[in-house]
């Protein structure tokens, strides 16, 4: 194996094109694990944390674009993003320890594209936008559509990811990600589930994504649950049909973190509890 | 296949080091530099026994390559103590046997001055997150926690 | 040696208190050198490759390649051992496979090289041929008739026909008449109860490091729970001589029994004799999880019967204890402890040793006895609410006390328990107000505790400071309670006395440190031999003053004339009498070799406060206490440092802890990720409560306090979820999706 540090995002495209074993280190906190495990033997391994904006945290278009190699620390410790995207910047925040926040990334997350990713249904529900860089340019790829399944995304050859751009938070609007694990810190999701939404002046929802993970081979996007509480305050009624429309939605399989009837019911319990918080957010209060 | 020539700082100590490509910065220090407080519990980055901060920010070492640590800073729990005076969260895990075999021991206080120069008046709840990283078997946790939080007062009062 | 009664509390000027521990500096430091940080020159790095099959029998093994590659200085095999003597049959069967590959990750074949990259790389050219064989993991399944067997022809007489030949052995234990007692009750409660298989958590994986000489002689450091141990086992299996293998003991990162047994030390020895050089193994976490010494899963049926008063009339367990590859779970501990805490007219424990395509189940902490009490203390928990009485109370009816014949034959001496029912029942915790989805739970534990071979050198230096020598690793401040005991027995200050554990070139025998017996037993060879060197030190001041050895005493540190008829003498204190030791017969010193008996039985009673949320099944504890009896606590913090490791690691074992296998017998879940102990966000405050019982066994009334704290959590966890739940748990772990699955299904 190679260690190679590139200063700029050509050089990097150009090492990750050229060999078939290549691998984008960033944070690290999945690599390293399946090097050790022998899951993965590259050839070489790129890090782009030196490659300028990287580690940058930068204001656009009234919403924030992130860079590939920004820790969850970073972004915790960001005022700017904690206000307006509490819910992403929570998610990325629960991605193993204190030690892993110091240098997971939300970018390391999406592309690890394990289904139980803690960052991407809250990306997904924020309506984040990936910057994929490679050898025939840029383009801007919504986060949803980066994994493909489990451990796979739909990158192609040479390519990788510079940055995620979170939109413009607009007025009235808040985010949540909750998920449950069996226990308070260091555990892989069981379910997880990441709303955002706006509401009008009277308290209804006008605009809503709710996002699932750990319930099926990659992030969902619950359409059916995004309607369920559209024009609707959140009411117990509102709140029991956002519950069901999600559990009818989760297509999840039985593994040693949980049974397929459990992942279910608790996609709907943890719908209902993230979209109270992300309501409060909305409405200005603290939660 | 050649190793890799990367330049440090160790405790504040001007490193020099070679390494694989692969090797680990814990490899490094442990393997390499003999820097063997800084501990393996797993490998994969749940146990937190290999906590140091680069940059001044807390990370696993089994989980960033030695090669990585080019021009960064490194403290290591060797370089906790100033010569014989310990570090007051080092000093009171004795007194309040905050540990019990010692192996995580190491990972920890790294991991609470860390902490506590966050944060110098962390609640109970606070200490118990930041340090959810690191596993105790023998402890309990109790003992470690009511140190954290009593070192952190004594630290407020002496400032 | 029995307890010495001229020695009140109040007389104790160390015991009892708190000073720093003396490996305190090397390990917040850094300094302390465990199982991994020892180097050698030329040392090489040995790895183990490992069966990727539950069962399976080896056809062939080739390693020529592994051989040819360069780099590689040895590979060994089970070929390489030949043949041992019986009583290491299965420790070297269980360190690497003979004809079959008994579980997943068994090692088949190891090898040493100059460099891990190497290792690893020499490992994926070994060839092994496997004939897959059908496996079974289960205890019940496989105890049915038709299940796979692991071994032909082990199945001892004590099993009746008609049971599987993975049923090795069957025991059984009690008095009285079941079925009299039964039909005298007003309720039984009769239920079967599992619990997972957990691991002990140590956070340092084993590690050695081996040399070997061709002459026969051999040194090996190593982290283990036991290095005399270790050389008897080693040199049994090498075919070595005991005094020409030396093991020195590194500090220990953690052990709760997993580190009583060997698992990579002979096979170090072995490629370091091959090698001709130093050769270093570590395991790796899931090494760790896949091939160390788990503790049995279990299935218990209980059978209890009382009186709405509260008595109980009669109490039957059957227990069946799947103890891994090989024979000796600790189901006979189990059966033995079951009903230990209680006074019983009729009383009957069966027990059943099994074997699966498991790792060979190691001690953990009190071995056997917590599965034992979980389905026991639930089941008397179940019977007093279903009679509306106050489970404290019911206890205190029925608990043993001195005199109770024990369900597992003896009669108590003077033993704890009832003061730990009653310090609890007169706890505030115990009247503190409860809220919704809250639940409480109380459970009794007891563990025998052991004694032992025993050896303690004590040497007085020079300058009259003291060292004591002892041979079991201090796994959690026994250096300190050992130095605590000389020093007060030589009426000395803590700082003048300093031990090492000493390898097994300096002592005789000594037991591995398990049982709980090491503050116990190694404290009275220590407090013995200090009264060696005080007997020694008086006949040197007698003889330097000219009167008869009997009538100089040893008080506060100093000889001193034993009375007025003696002569006028200013007392000797030892710094003076050692300075002139060379004058008056040599260097001073005193040892003590002993079989210690006399352990004393030790109980403790948990109290604990739950929320489940009855959306999710998640459970959350609220508050904790232990109340147990400690004898006499010689270092209090550390007492409660026992009781509060032992209870969280109970908690872990109630709520998320299991070894999750697989259809394929492949475990899922060999890291910290899956494998949950648990983190310091999962716990409150552990509050303890340590009553002195003074154990007639020992001079200071010592009683080992390390095991019990274990045995009593996992049915109070399970009583207080089952309260705060409203549905009865009959399964560990508690995992979320088994008690919401058991809330909805209650709720119908």
């Amino acid at each position: 194996m190679r260690y190679e540090a590139p200063q700029d995002v050509e050089a990097a495209v150009r090492i990750l094109a050229a060999e078939q074993g290549a691998y984008v280190l960033a944070g690290g906190t999945d690599l390293l694990v399946k090097l050790r495990s022998e899951m993965v033997e590259p050839e070489v391994v790129v890090d782009i944390k030196r490659i300028a904006g990287m580690k940058a945290i930068t204001a656009e278009d009234g919403g924030w674009r992130i860079g590939a190699a920004v820790s969850g620390a970073e972004m915790g410790e960001h005022a700017g993003l904690v206000a307006d995207w509490p819910g992403v910047v929570e998610a990325a925040g629960l991605i193993g320890s204190t030690q892993v926040q110091g240098r997971a990334t939300l970018t390391g997350n999406l592309c690890n594209a394990s289904p139980a990713a803690d960052s991407v249904p809250a990306m997904v529900a924020a309506g984040a936008v990936a910057r994929v860089v490679g050898p025939q340019g840029t383009r801007d790829v919504d986060v949803i559509d980066i994994p493909k399944g489990p451990g796979k995304t739909t990158l192609a050859a040479g390519e990788f990811i510079a940055s995620v751009f979170l939109p413009a938070r607009g007025a009235r609007s808040g985010d949540a990600y909750l998920r449950f694990i069996p226990r308070t810190e260091m555990d892989i999701a069981v379910v997880g589930c990441g709303i955002s939404l706006s509401l009008d002046a009277e308290g209804r929802v006008t605009a809503a994504r709710v996002a699932l993970g750990a319930v099926g081979p990659k992030v969902i996007l619950v359409e059916a649950a995004a309607a369920a509480i559209k024009r609707r305050v959140l009411d117990e009624a509102t709140l029991s049909d956002l519950a069901e429309a999600c559990s009818a939605a989760a297509t999840p399989i039985e593994d040693k973190r949980g049974t397929v009837d459990f992942r279910r019911h608790v996609a709907g319990v943890l719908a209902r509890r993230a979209a109270v918080i992300a309501e409060a957010r909305a409405k200005g209060e603290k939660a | 296949m050649s190793r890799i020539h990367v330049t440090t700082k160790i405790n504040g100590d001007e490193t020099e080091f070679l390494c694989d490509a692969e090797a680990t910065l814990l490899d490094v220090l442990r393997d390499e530099l003999g820097l063997t407080g800084t501990k393996e519990g797993c490998g994969t980055g749940d146990c937190g026994a290999c906590s140091v901060t680069v940059d001044g920010r807390l990370v696993c070492s089994c989980l960033m390559l030695g090669a990585e640590a080019e021009g960064r800073e490194i403290a290591t729990i060797e370089g906790m103590a100033a010569g014989e005076v310990l570090h007051p969260l080092q000093q009171k895990f004795i007194e309040m046997a905050a540990l019990q075999c010692g192996i995580c021991t190491p990972g920890i206080l790294v991991a609470a001055k860390s902490l506590l120069e966050r944060n110098p008046d962390p609640s109970e709840e606070e200490v118990r997150y930041w340090l959810a990283g690191n596993l105790c078997r023998c402890t309990g946790y109790d003992k470690i926690i009511r140190a954290v939080m009593e070192t952190a007062a004594d630290m407020r009062r002496a400032s | 040696m029995a307890l010495d009664d001229t020695k009140k509390v109040k007389d104790f000027k160390v015991v009892g208190t708190r000073p720093n521990r003396p490996d305190g500096i090397d390990k917040v430091t850094g300094r302390a050198r465990f199982g991994a940080d020892m180097v050698a020159p030329g040392m090489l790095t040995g790895r183990i490759l490992r069966s990727p099959h539950a069962h399976a029998r080896i056809l062939r093994i080739d390693t020529s390649k592994a051989e040819a590659l360069p780099g590689v200085k040895a590979v060994v095999t089970r070929a390489d051992f030949g043949d041992v003597p019986d009583h290491v049959a299965d420790v070297i069967d269980n360190c690497m496979a003979g004809d079959k590959a008994l579980y997943d990750g068994h090692a088949v074949a190891a090898i040493a090289a100059t460099s891990a990259a190497v290792a690893r790389k020499a490992l994926k050219l070994i060839e092994v041929e496997y004939e897959v064989l059908p496996h079974v993991t289960d205890v019940d399944a496989a105890m049915r008739p038709g299940a796979p067997v692991l071994h032909e022809g082990a199945q001892q007489e004590t099993v009746p026909e008609g049971y599987s030949g993975n049923v090795i052995s069957r025991v059984e234990f009690g008095h009285g008449d079941i079925e009299a007692g039964l039909a005298k009750a007003d309720r039984v409660v009769e239920r079967t109860y599992r619990t997972g298989a957990t691991h002990q958590g140590y956070i340092e994986p084993h590690a050695c490091l081996a040399t070997m000489s061709a002459d026969g002689q051999g040194d090996l450091w190593v982290c283990t729970q036991g290095h005399y141990m270790v050389r008897n086992v080693c040199a049994a299996i090498l075919g070595l001589e005991q005094g020409q293998l030396r093991v020195t003991a590194s500090e220990i990162g953690g052990g709760f029994g997993g580190k009583t047994v060997v698992f990579l030390e002979p096979v170090a020895l072995m490629l370091a004799k091959k090698s001709g050089r130093p050769v270093k193994m570590v395991m790796s976490r899931s090494e760790v999880l896949r091939a160390t010494g788990p503790t049995a899963s279990t299935s218990i049926d209980v059978r209890i019967g009382m009186k709405k008063d509260g008595r109980i009339t009669a109490a039957f367990a059957e227990l069946r204890y799947q103890g891994g590859a090989y024979p000796g779970s600790p189901v006979d501990m189990g059966s033995m402890s079951a009903f230990a805490p209680y006074d019983l007219e009729n009383v009957k424990t069966v027990g059943w040793d099994v074997v699966t395509n498991r790792p060979k189940a190691a001690a953990y902490r009190a071995p056997g006895a917590p599965m034992a009490a979980f389905a026991v203390e639930s089941a008397i928990d179940e019977l007093a609410k279903g009679f509306g009485l106050d489970p404290l109370a019911v206890r205190l009816m029925n608990g043993a006390k001195e005199g109770t014949r024990a369900s597992y034959g003896p009669t108590y001496p003077a033993i704890g328990l009832m003061a730990t029912l009653e310090a609890a029942h007169t706890h505030p915790h115990w009247t503190a107000p409860l809220g919704e989805n809250q639940g409480r739970g109380v459970a009794c534990g007891f563990w025998f505790n052991f004694g032992g071979d025993t050896c303690v050198s004590l040497n007085v230096t020079p300058d009259g400071t003291v060292t004591v020598s002892e041979g079991n690793p201090d796994i959690g401040g026994s250096r300190a309670s050992m130095t605590m005991m000389a020093a007060e027995e030589l009426g000395i200050p803590y700082d003048q006395v300093r031990t090492i554990i000493a390898d097994t070139g300096s002592l005789g025998q000594n037991e591995v440190t398990d049982g709980s017996r090491v503050t116990f037993a190694v404290g009275l060879a220590t407090i013995e031999a200090a009264r060696a060197a005080k007997r020694e030190m008086c006949r040197r001041a007698a003889m330097i003053w000219g009167i008869d050895e009997e009538a100089v005493e040893w008080e506060d540190g100093a000889a001193r004339p034993a009375g007025p008829n003696a002569g006028k003498f200013p007392p000797m204190t030892i710094k003076e009498i050692a300075a002139v030791a060379s004058n008056t017969g040599g260097p001073i010193a005193g040892h003590h070799e002993v079989t210690a008996e006399g352990a004393g039985v030790s109980f403790g009673t948990h109290m604990v406060d739950v929320e489940v949320d009855p959306d999710t099944g998640a459970t959350k504890i609220l508050r904790y206490t232990v109340f147990q009896d400690a004898g006499r606590a010689v270092h209090p913090a550390y007492v409660e440092g026992q009781f509060q490791g032992g209870a969280v690691q109970g908690i872990g074992w109630a709520l998320n802890e299991e070894y999750i296998y697989g259809e394929d017998g492949i475990l899922q879940n060999a890291g910290f990720l899956d494998y949950r102990i648990p983190v310091a966000s999962d716990l409150p405050m552990i509050d303890t409560v340590i009553l002195e019982i003074p154990n007639p066994g020992h001079p200071y009334g010592v009683r080992g306090v390390g095991e019990t704290p274990i045995v009593p959590p996992l049915a109070a966890v399970a009583n207080a979820v089952s309260a705060a739940a409203g549905v009865r748990m009959t399964q560990l772990p508690m995992s979320p999706p088994r008690v919401l699955a058991a809330i909805q299904a209650a709720k119908g």
